[in-house]
């Protein structure tokens, strides 16, 4: 799969699993495939500046050897909001969105295991809240797969699930 | 972060283990539905988990995914995962339809993949266990039915830390020598398993560690 590539002249750039990116308008951001993942948007829209986040994982303090700060909510987005800030960002006009947090997977064990996708939400909300970012938008929960793409141009972020419409929030 | 790279004998020897495991799965599926069954092995690897993704279709691709977690001596994830088209063939199969009946998902087909996937999964792993001496046991299966991407990250997350790579083995199940269903057989495992699993089958040596 190529990482960046061109539909009508704008660049489409994908963002992997554990992963964050910046892009200036024209370009989108897109994440494939979020199940219990988020994928946090944060948008300059002064500078028509965005970043996408792919994080897989609420909290790193659990974990003894981190070698990709972009996998953990707690680490991820602070990473983000810098790297946004060297491109000339203000924290200020930062805007969030929110997609992904499913549960994916239906059975007996998914109780005990697979909450993850609820905390992944709540610790990127949490982290937010402490940058004082608002968060304009959230599709976020429920059992179902999710695509993400942000469009730089306008701040607007839409979602693909198998068998449904496009939706933007 | 690091992987061990297997020698070529080990990895023979783990593919053995998984062609005996699979051939015991066979049996017990044939004895749940009471037909004959047949298994194909085109491939047997293992893959960085990236790579399997791409190896099954990509990120947005539509696939039912059983999974079952494996406790004791080698700790894991065993999952068998199939496209669009097989999960329906396989309902067909299991509800006794004729082939092309099934079209979408209710209670009842997942239910019954359900329980070939606990069928399968869990002779799988029982017969490693037997031939190895060590203690796996399998959990209650789990199913999704969604974006594979969506549906494998979910999971290495649910696992908790496994190895990069994947030992995947690539099946072909036929009834009446003509109906076949496609599907990935995947064992993930917590670090440290597979060098158990193969100190265990007694062919250790001339692997590395790779960082």
């Amino acid at each position: 799969m190529e990482p960046a590539r061109a539909i009508n002249n704008i660049v489409e750039i994908q963002v992997g699993i554990a992963d964050y990116k910046t892009a200036r308008e024209p370009a989108r951001l897109i994440t494939l495939g979020l199940g219990s993942c988020v994928g946090v948007s944060l948008y300059d829209p002064a500078l028509k500046l965005g970043g996408l986040l792919h994080l897989m994982l609420p909290d790193s303090t659990q974990f003894t050897n981190v070698t990709k700060p972009a996998k953990f909510a707690d680490l991820g987005i602070p990473l983000l909001i810098q790297e946004m800030q060297k491109e000339g960002a203000s924290p200020s006009r930062l805007k969030a969105k929110l997609v992904g947090g499913a549960q994916m997977f239906s059975g007996l064990d998914s109780k005990m295991i697979l909450n993850i996708g609820q905390r992944n939400v709540e610790k990127a909300r949490q982290m937010l809240k402490e940058y004082g970012i608002p968060i304009l938008a959230e599709e976020v929960g429920g059992n179902r797969g999710r695509t993400m793409i942000f469009d730089t141009s306008t701040g607007q972020v839409s979602i693909r699930m198998l068998g449904n419409k496009l939706k933007v929030i | 972060m690091s992987y061990r790279i297997l020698s070529p004998v080990e990895l023979d020897a783990l593919k053995e283990v998984g062609n005996i495991g699979l051939g015991n799965a066979v049996t017990s599926l044939a004895q749940l539905i009471n037909r004959r069954v047949s298994m194909h092995v085109p491939r047997t690897c293992f893959l960085p988990y990236e790579e399997m993704i791409n190896m099954i279709g990509g990120y947005e691709e539509l696939v039912g995914c059983v999974s079952l977690r494996v406790l004791g001596d080698a700790p894991g994830m065993v999952l068998y995962v199939f496209n669009e088209e097989s999960t329906y063939r396989l309902v067909d199969m299991l509800i006794g339809a004729p082939v092309g009946t099934t079209a979408a998902l209710d209670e009842m087909a997942e239910s019954a993949i359900k329980e070939v996937g606990n069928v399968l999964t869990g002779s799988f792993i029982s017969a490693i266990g037997m031939m190895t001496g060590l203690n796996m046991i399998t959990t209650v299966p789990l199913f999704a039915f969604d974006m594979l991407g969506a549906v494998l990250t979910s999971l290495m997350v649910a696992a908790g830390r496994v190895e990069d790579q994947v030992l995947v083995i690539e099946t072909e199940l036929f009834h009446d020598l003509e109906v076949q269903i496609k599907g990935h057989f995947f064992l993930l495992t917590e670090p440290g398993a597979i060098d158990r699993l193969i100190s265990a089958l007694g062919v250790s040596g001339g692997g590395s560690e790779n960082t």
